[in-house]
């Protein structure tokens, strides 16, 4: 079997040029991250993560991320639902608006939250009345970050949902099934890998996020600082092998994300291939 | 009677969980992402157009647009043609390490801006990696708008890749059989065939990348260099704004950043939208 | 143009999906490639087309078009049609502009002028009787449609050689049986030489000159319809010519016995096991000396000029398919659950593994 562009010299050059341009724009900028992290050895390194606003900045990251999740759950979970299973008026809208935190500047985003939520806004005023106060403080953090990373989980259940139809929960459903049982024994198991990724890409963003959080957070360090905006003031701070410390930390997360989706898509193919 | 009516239009619908899910859906997207728009257009409300009009074409301003928009342009054609390569190489040839390449695709994605963009300013800062022979060749590229085109580049790739791919993979053997049996060259099959399979998934990818890159801000903000009028994009200009407590100064240019992202991302959609349908029948 | 292959073999990697082969086509025929999946047909027909290549190892093979050697030449310049089972039309091309393709992509010193290609495509969809749609999208098409597009590119470009790969698969029963005729008539006006591959055994035999049955990457006849039918060369080209009835049994002195059943058959001693057309049975309200055959009818479904008539018995490990005239079904009255006694028209026997055939004329009655 031959196709277009098989010629072994254009297939040569073809993957020469995929590899060396890939190399040179993506791998090596992953490899200096390390570089830089580990240049001055490994107590260095050490040292800069175990510091101590460094560890409270680790913490609050991981626990926003942690929040955040079973929030974008539930609604992924739930929109996919309404999306592939019914037809209703509406439905391709629904499915544009979803879309928009991807279309939106993380800065506006965090503007949009703070003109609303802040203290001269029309709901943060009333809260401040109450003395409740969300922006400059973790709950305007953790709102900001569901507002950009909700598509994710939606994103990976619809195309998926929409392939499979819904004959299987229709069959449960005649046999006398419940709509928690359908979901829980029928629909759940056909989706739960997609649905394992959409959480890994909504964690990936949820650690990450920062020009949102940049503009909610006031970054006090020790108190609101989430860890890119921790590695930024150390950037700022001249402080670069600490920087890039935090920076090998988030790293780590993204390289452990693209493993995982290796790993799912192999498990995927390879359930293809014995079906 | 109304009993009667609600059995009915619940009798219609075959599985469960049409009020549970759209309840959730609606109430969250009204909450998290509708209300908050409200929250601008509030702010907005107390300025007439003029001193809208004043504000959202200060000079400084109108260079961060031209400064954003021709970055982008620039990324987004940078990715158009590197995507397709790489889409291209993914799908058709296999070789040693294809796996890991194609695994490579999703880092921006995975990696925080913020990350990327400290490391991508010390690679091409003068004395980084890059950077350094680049400035051998006079070809500076931190806190020049070509840093900032690469930062965009490098952030919004995977759009074009991972729209482009599926497509390719989907395309059937037979039609490079036929063009090929019909006695077209590698060129001209691909120009003539190929690419108009591709062109809705192109643009579409493209478009994506394009819109990202116009309101990206932790990747471009280190490499940048941030000098008014030269090397400051809209999103920092918003930034900035707010760090002055000019919330009706970062309003009304977010307004315009919020406008032109919504109008673009529409415009994809329903663009993609006429293309599949001539694809798959219906009214040419 | 007269394809001749010599020699042409192909692997998979380690499974082998054609076992040498040499095949002489002449200038003008219709050949169809006949077998199951798995046979080799399809490899077989891309090898001629140069969509695959045969194997150079042990021994290299040769495709010759006329006298021109066209193993190592690229597809795209071998000069042959190619048509695909699902039609491979480009969907973003409208009618006209895919059966054009090929005049349009020729290099500039032979492609015809803007109005000639105009004219040929314009003739062209004359032919296939799709003029009318010229500027339709494929995807605006039915599947017959499509197929007589596809056709009408391939043969735009004036193949020496038109390959179909089973060009009507796709296709339901009764626009594949429209597209048939349509085809031989086609070939009859113009004279191409073509090869086509199906698994249809009724659409081999309807529209080809010759026959080639294929099975297990060897070719185990070729023939023309009417001797490949009357004398199949082994037991799986019979087999796969038609519907079979099996009769096995023991022969002595001259009598097949199979339980309360007996026939008499000219055979030494020993098993025997006997193959039968649905049409080689005849049904009798009577048995006579030299056949007792008791039936009885399970199934009867009238299907065109015959009646299918299924028939059980005890000593048959599967029921028989026979199929009988109305006037005879009539003349019985033949009803489920009716017992009546079979007699056999003609049998077939194919001993020692697929290499002797043996049929006999044992007309009763």
């Amino acid at each position: 079997m031959q196709r277009i562009g098989d010629a072994p010299l254009v297939r040569r050059l073809l993957i020469a040029m995929a590899v060396g341009l890939s190399g040179l724009f993506l791998l090596l900028p992953l490899v200096a991250i390390f570089a830089q992290a580990f240049s001055q050895g490994v107590s260095v390194f050490w040292s800069n993560v175990s510091d101590f606003y460094t560890l409270h900045a680790i913490g609050l990251t991981l626990g926003i991320a942690l929040l955040t999740i079973p929030v974008c759950l539930v609604f992924g979970v739930a929109l996919a639902w309404l999306v592939t299973r019914f037809s209703f008026p509406g439905r391709r809208l629904l499915q544009t608006l979803i879309d928009i935190p991807f279309a939106v500047s993380p800065v506006v985003a965090g503007l949009i939250y703070l003109l609303l939520y802040g203290r001269n806004g029309w709901i943060g005023g009333w809260l401040d009345s109450y003395d409740i106060q969300l922006m400059f403080s973790w709950p305007g953090i953790l709102m900001v970050t569901i507002f950009v990373t909700c598509p994710f989980v939606a994103r990976e259940l619809i195309p998926l949902m929409q392939a499979q139809g819904s004959r299987e929960e229709e069959a449960a459903v005649v046999l006398g099934a419940s709509g928690w049982t359908t979901f829980r024994r029928v629909t759940l198991p056909n989706i739960r890998w997609a649905l394992l990724y959409g959480i890994i890409l909504t964690n990936a963003r949820a650690v990450g996020e920062f020009g949102a959080v940049s503009v909610v957070s006031g970054a006090i360090r020790g108190q609101t600082n989430t860890l890119p905006l921790h590695l930024e003031q150390l950037y700022q701070d001249y402080n670069a092998v600490g920087a890039f410390a935090c920076a090998a930390l988030l790293a780590l997360i993204a390289l452990l994300t693209l493993a995982a989706k290796a790993g799912l898509e192999w498990r995927a193919s390879r359930r293809e291939a014995f079906a | 009677m109304s009993h009667f009516v609600l059995r009915q239009s619940g009798s219609a619908r075959v599985l469960p969980g049409f009020g549970l899910s759209m309840g959730i859906s609606v109430l969250f997207i009204s909450l998290v992402l509708l209300l908050p728009i409200t929250g601008l257009f509030g702010q907005l409300a107390g300025l007439s157009f003029a001193e809208y009009w004043t504000i959202i074409t200060e000079g400084r301003v109108v260079a961060s647009y031209m400064v954003t928009i021709g970055a982008a342009a620039v990324a987004a054609l940078i990715n158009a043609v590197f995507g397709l390569l790489l889409a291209w190489v993914l799908v058709r040839y296999t070789f040693p390490g294809k796996r890991l390449l194609d695994a490579l695709m999703d880092l921006p994605f995975a990696l925080p801006t913020a990350v990327a963009g400290i490391t991508l300013a010390t690679l091409y800062s003068s004395n980084g990696w890059m950077g350094s022979w680049l400035e051998a060749l006079d070809l500076p590229v931190a806190q020049t708008w070509v840093g900032i085109a690469l930062a965009m580049a490098f952030t919004s790739i995977p759009f074009v890749v991972r729209t482009v791919q599926p497509v390719l993979e989907d395309m059937p053997v037979e039609v490079d059989e036929a063009a090929m049996s019909l006695g077209a060259t590698d060129g001209v099959a691909f120009r003539r065939v190929i690419m108009p399979h591709l062109w809705p998934a192109l643009v579409t990818g493209t478009g994506l990348a394009f819109v990202r890159s116009l309101g990206e801000f932790g990747a471009i903000i280190f490499i940048a260099g941030n000098m008014p009028y030269e090397t400051e994009i809209t999103a920092l200009m918003i930034f900035i704004k707010l760090q002055e407590y000019d919330y009706v100064g970062a309003s009304a240019i977010a307004s315009v950043v919020l406008f032109v992202s919504l109008a673009l991302l529409l415009a994809i959609n329903i663009w993609q939208g006429r293309f599949v349908r001539r694809l798959h029948g219906g009214k040419a | 143009m007269s394809i001749r292959l010599q020699n042409i073999a192909k692997h998979f990697g380690a499974t082998q999906a054609l076992e040498p082969i040499n095949l002489d086509i002449q200038e003008g025929e219709l050949v169809g490639l006949l077998g199951p999946s798995g046979s080799g047909k399809t490899t077989l027909l891309r090898i001629i087309a140069g969509l695959e290549n045969a194997d150079r190892t042990p021994t290299p093979g040769k495709i010759l078009f006329g006298e021109r050697d066209v193993t190592h030449v690229h597809v795209r310049d071998r000069r042959i049609g190619f048509v695909f089972q699902h039609y491979a039309l480009f969907r973003h091309m409208s009618v006209y502009d895919n059966v054009a393709f090929g005049l349009t992509v020729m290099p500039r010193a032979q492609r015809p002028s803007a109005q000639d290609i105009r004219a040929r495509v314009y003739r062209l969809l004359e032919m296939v009787k799709l003029e009318a749609f010229a500027n339709r999208y494929p995807a605006q098409l039915s599947g017959g449609q499509q197929q007589r597009v596809s056709l009408a590119r391939a043969l735009a470009v004036e193949p020496d050689v038109l390959l179909l790969d089973e060009p009507f698969g796709a296709l339901d029963a009764k626009v594949r049986q429209e597209l048939r005729r349509w085809l031989r008539h086609l070939h009859e006006e113009f004279n191409f030489t073509s090869v086509f591959v199906t698994h249809d055994q009724e659409e081999a035999l309807e529209l080809s000159d010759r026959v080639v049955v294929m099975s297990n990457g060897r070719i185990e006849q070729i023939d023309t319809p009417e001797t490949l039918y009357r004398a199949p060369k082994n037991r799986f080209v019979f087999e796969f010519l038609g519907d079979v009835n099996y009769l096995e049994g023991k022969v002595q002195n001259g009598t097949l016995t199979c339980g309360d059943a007996h026939v008499a058959v000219d055979l030494p001693d020993g098993d025997e096991e006997l193959l039968l057309r649905p049409h080689e049975i005849r049904l009798a309200e009577q048995p006579s000396a030299d056949s007792h055959l008791p039936v009885t009818i399970t199934a009867i479904s009238p299907v065109g000029a015959e009646v299918r008539v299924e028939l059980e018995a005890d000593w048959l490990a599967k029921p028989w398919l026979a199929t009988v005239r109305h006037a005879d079904f009539n003349r019985l009255a033949m009803k489920r659950g009716q017992r009546l006694y079979a007699h056999l028209r003609h049998w077939h026997r194919f001993k020692d593994a697929d290499a002797v055939q043996d049929a006999s004329l044992a007309d009763v009655s």
